[in-house]
């Protein structure tokens, strides 16, 4: 057994350290925090002028080859710093389904771009009246001759705003089983009947609901068979588990740790010197270990040649619901101060709590609700019969 | 990076398993309650060479890493051994480590079988002892006060003591019978060093211990039917036992890279021994819980095996200290480290 990395993977972390330092400025994070908005241009093109937009990628199609361990040591430094990277992995993600899945033409209409830094792509699955349940989709698409007329609502289409595409799932045929009649299309949203309206969360970030009225797409958009949408997302499920890595809940701790070692409490006793604050600390230490262990394995599993399934379900449903502990406690920990808004600059740890107890609730849902990885890990994982 | 254990931690593991399944079903464990101790088990597990292996090729043992011995208490924990495995290997060790005429001769004597010796967790208060383990059946004691490392015969001075972990504790009284072993600043290092290998093997004892109740409480809810389902198809259940299945599985990893740490990565070793033996006191801790409770009110009868996973996974790492302790025995580790870094 051996918990190292390997030397590849940790000079690559270095180098991914060294970019950040450079590239994620104070300006583009507080551009991201006043904004809402977890994308950057500016850094999306300094990714791409490094060839590290899809460092992961065979080098052929503009990538570099680099193994599911050195991905795994280069995503963990991206998480810790928080850079934004969200349109990044929506891109990906759907540029790898069309890199599988995918005519000729359309991978010539997506992958290279895509890697160029040109366009970004986000995904349009949960609707107003579907999320965990996302084979309930209702936004139909109606052939006419050529092209496809869409018309239906889908909700958190993060990026909207910025994107060239949405990746979408549609009700092709409302006659059959819901996940037989089921279509996907790359539908471009630079087009008349779109319309991209925001959403704020609790978080600060911004979402978006977006609004389809007889949009157009040509059948050569089309990702997959006519009534086969159910398959592709299969497919892109199983390329790209939730990448939760715990970087949030690492940068936390250190924010907490760093308030502890500095404040003194109303005696002139340091926070750190409190038994009470260094149990509550080192509780959150161990989360975070246990998260990236968890995360290792499946990207261990992965590098192994296996597919990891239960223990993405594990990673995700450990990561997310330690931060949502965590946040909670330390806000609890930092006093009557811990209320104090990230916003504001009196807020104690850099409002690092406040923020994180305000961003885990999203954590909790996206990607697959705890609930539902709870059933994918009780299943799959344990044997236990199909529950409702 | 690799998870899988190497051909020779796998036929340790396998080794081991196989011996304890023959020497430690749930009957003898019964068996050998309260007292907490079966003599045969101990017999079979020095055979089997349990304390050479934990102590270095120039102290007459094999050398074993610390990955290694925590392998062996994956096992132990899994079948609730009734032996005082974990203790009399740190106590071993201590004893190689400190290197004095003294010491060199009790560990002798420890390893020829002569003499059970252990090692309390804790320093003597006013003379006395507390909790020691295997202490109501070991022939002498090893302790350290104030920078000294004394050893100690056990004999008329102790007093066993009942507990929940049906654990062969006891007070044990020492005085002016005991034998001073070393002493100088170095002591104090190497007891912590000794506490921290005990929270690192305890860890790997709970880590076994949590598995095996999970897997009692699935085969359970898969064969008990209520309103004419199987109750594991309840999602009330299904889901406890998910987040135990997870707690479990990352305290697994948790545990083994501590130990693993111990020669590969010295620097986090006495960070991850106290985090290890915490996060895995309360993962053992849940899934023992959630597994009897799934048992309805035969979780509550003695005669259905989980209430003896649930008892021992609260009295065993309770020898050292409640969770909240540990959290802050490494957090202390941590701050020296991010001082020493800033």
């Amino acid at each position: 057994m051996d918990f190292r990395l390997g030397e590849r993977s940790e000079t690559f972390r270095q180098e991914a350290r060294d970019f950040l330092d450079e590239v994620l400025t104070d300006e583009v994070m507080d551009q991201m925090h006043r904004t809402g908005v977890h994308h950057s241009w500016d850094f999306h093109h300094h990714l791409v002028e490094r060839g590290w937009l899809a460092p992961g990628w065979p080098e052929e199609l503009g990538g570099q080859g680099r193994d599911p361990l050195e991905m795994l040591a280069f995503m963990e430094e991206f998480h810790r710093a928080g850079a934004p990277t969200y349109a990044v992995g929506t891109t990906l993600m759907v540029a790898n389904i069309i890199r599988h899945l995918g005519t000729d033409d359309q991978q010539q209409l997506v992958i290279p771009p895509a890697l160029r830094g040109e366009i970004i792509i986000v995904l349009g699955f949960t609707e107003p009246e579907s999320g965990s349940d996302v084979a309930a989709a209702q936004t139909r698409a109606v052939r006419d001759g050529e092209e496809w007329v869409i018309n239906g609502q889908k909700m958190f289409t993060t990026n909207a705003q910025e994107a060239d595409y949405v990746f979408m799932l549609t009700r092709t045929d409302p006659d059959v089983g819901k996940h037989q009649g089921l279509t996907t299309f790359l539908v471009p949203l630079r087009q008349p009947g779109v319309e991209i309206q925001p959403v704020y969360t609790l978080s600060g970030e911004r979402t978006n609901l977006t609004f389809y009225s007889d949009v157009r797409v040509d059948d050569s958009l089309r990702i997959g068979e006519v009534d086969g949408g159910w398959d592709v997302m299969g497919v892109g499920l199983t390329l790209e588990r939730a990448g939760d890595h715990g970087g949030e809940s690492i940068r936390l701790l250190t924010a907490m740790e760093e308030w502890a070692a500095t404040t003194a409490d109303d005696e002139g006793r340091l926070r750190a010197d409190d038994p009470d604050v260094r149990a509550r600390l080192g509780r959150a230490a161990a989360e975070n270990e246990v998260t990236t262990l968890l995360c290792r394995r499946s990207a261990w599993i992965h590098a192994s040649g296996g597919m990891p399934g239960v223990e993405g379900s594990m990673s995700k449903l450990f990561a997310s619901e330690a931060l949502t502990r965590q946040s909670a406690d330390f806000v609890d920990l930092l006093g009557r101060d811990g209320i104090r808004s990230q916003g504001d600059p009196s807020a104690p740890a850099g409002g690092a709590a406040d923020y994180d107890f305000r961003f885990a609730l999203g954590t909790t849902t996206y990607g697959g609700t705890s609930e539902v990885q709870r059933n994918i890990i009780a299943q799959r994982g344990l044997g236990l019969p199909r529950s409702r | 990076m690799d998870l899988k254990p190497s051909e020779e931690q796998q036929l340790l593991i396998e080794a081991f398993g196989a011996l304890y399944a023959k020497e430690s079903p749930p009957e003898r464990v019964r068996a050998a309650e309260p007292s907490g101790h079966d003599p045969d088990l101990w017999r079979r597990l020095r055979e089997n060479g349990v304390l050479e292996m934990a102590v270095g090729e120039e102290a007459g043992g094999w050398g074993a890493s610390m990955l290694d011995l925590a392998l062996v208490a994956e096992q132990h924990g899994r079948f609730l051994g009734a032996a005082p495995l974990i203790e009399a290997q740190v106590a071993a060790r201590l004893l190689a480590r400190a290197g004095s005429p003294a010491a060199q001769t009790a560990l002798a004597s420890a390893l020829a079988g002569d003499r059970l010796t252990t090692l309390a967790l804790h320093p003597p208060r006013q003379g006395l002892l507390t909790m020691v383990p295997a202490g109501s059946v070991a022939d002498t004691v090893v302790f350290v006060d104030d920078g000294q490392l004394w050893s100690s015969t056990v004999g008329d001075a102790r007093t066993p003591v009942e507990n929940i972990g049906s654990l062969p504790l006891a007070d044990i009284r020492v005085g002016e019978e005991a034998h001073l072993l070393a002493s100088g600043p170095e002591v104090e290092a190497l007891f912590e060093e000794a506490r921290d290998e005990w929270l690192v093997l305890m860890a790997n004892a709970l880590s076994g211990l949590g598995s095996r109740s999970l897997e009692i409480g699935v085969e359970y809810v898969k064969e008990r039917h209520a309103f004419g389902v199987p109750i594991g198809s309840f999602q009330a259940l299904a889901h406890g036992l998910a987040d135990a299945a997870t707690a479990v599985d990352g305290g697994g990893l948790l545990a083994r890279e501590a130990a693993w740490a111990a020669a590969e990565e010295p620097g986090r070793f006495s960070e991850l021994a106290p985090l290890a033996c915490a996060f895995n006191a309360e993962a053992a801790r849940e899934a023992s819980y959630r597994s009897l409770h799934y048992h309805g009110g035969y979780g509550f009868m003695l005669e259905y095996d989980i209430q003896l996973y649930f008892r021992r996974a609260k009295a065993w790492p309770a020898l050292f200290a409640e969770p909240s302790a540990l959290y802050a025995r490494a957090e202390g580790h941590r701050l020296v480290t991010r001082s020493g870094e800033v």
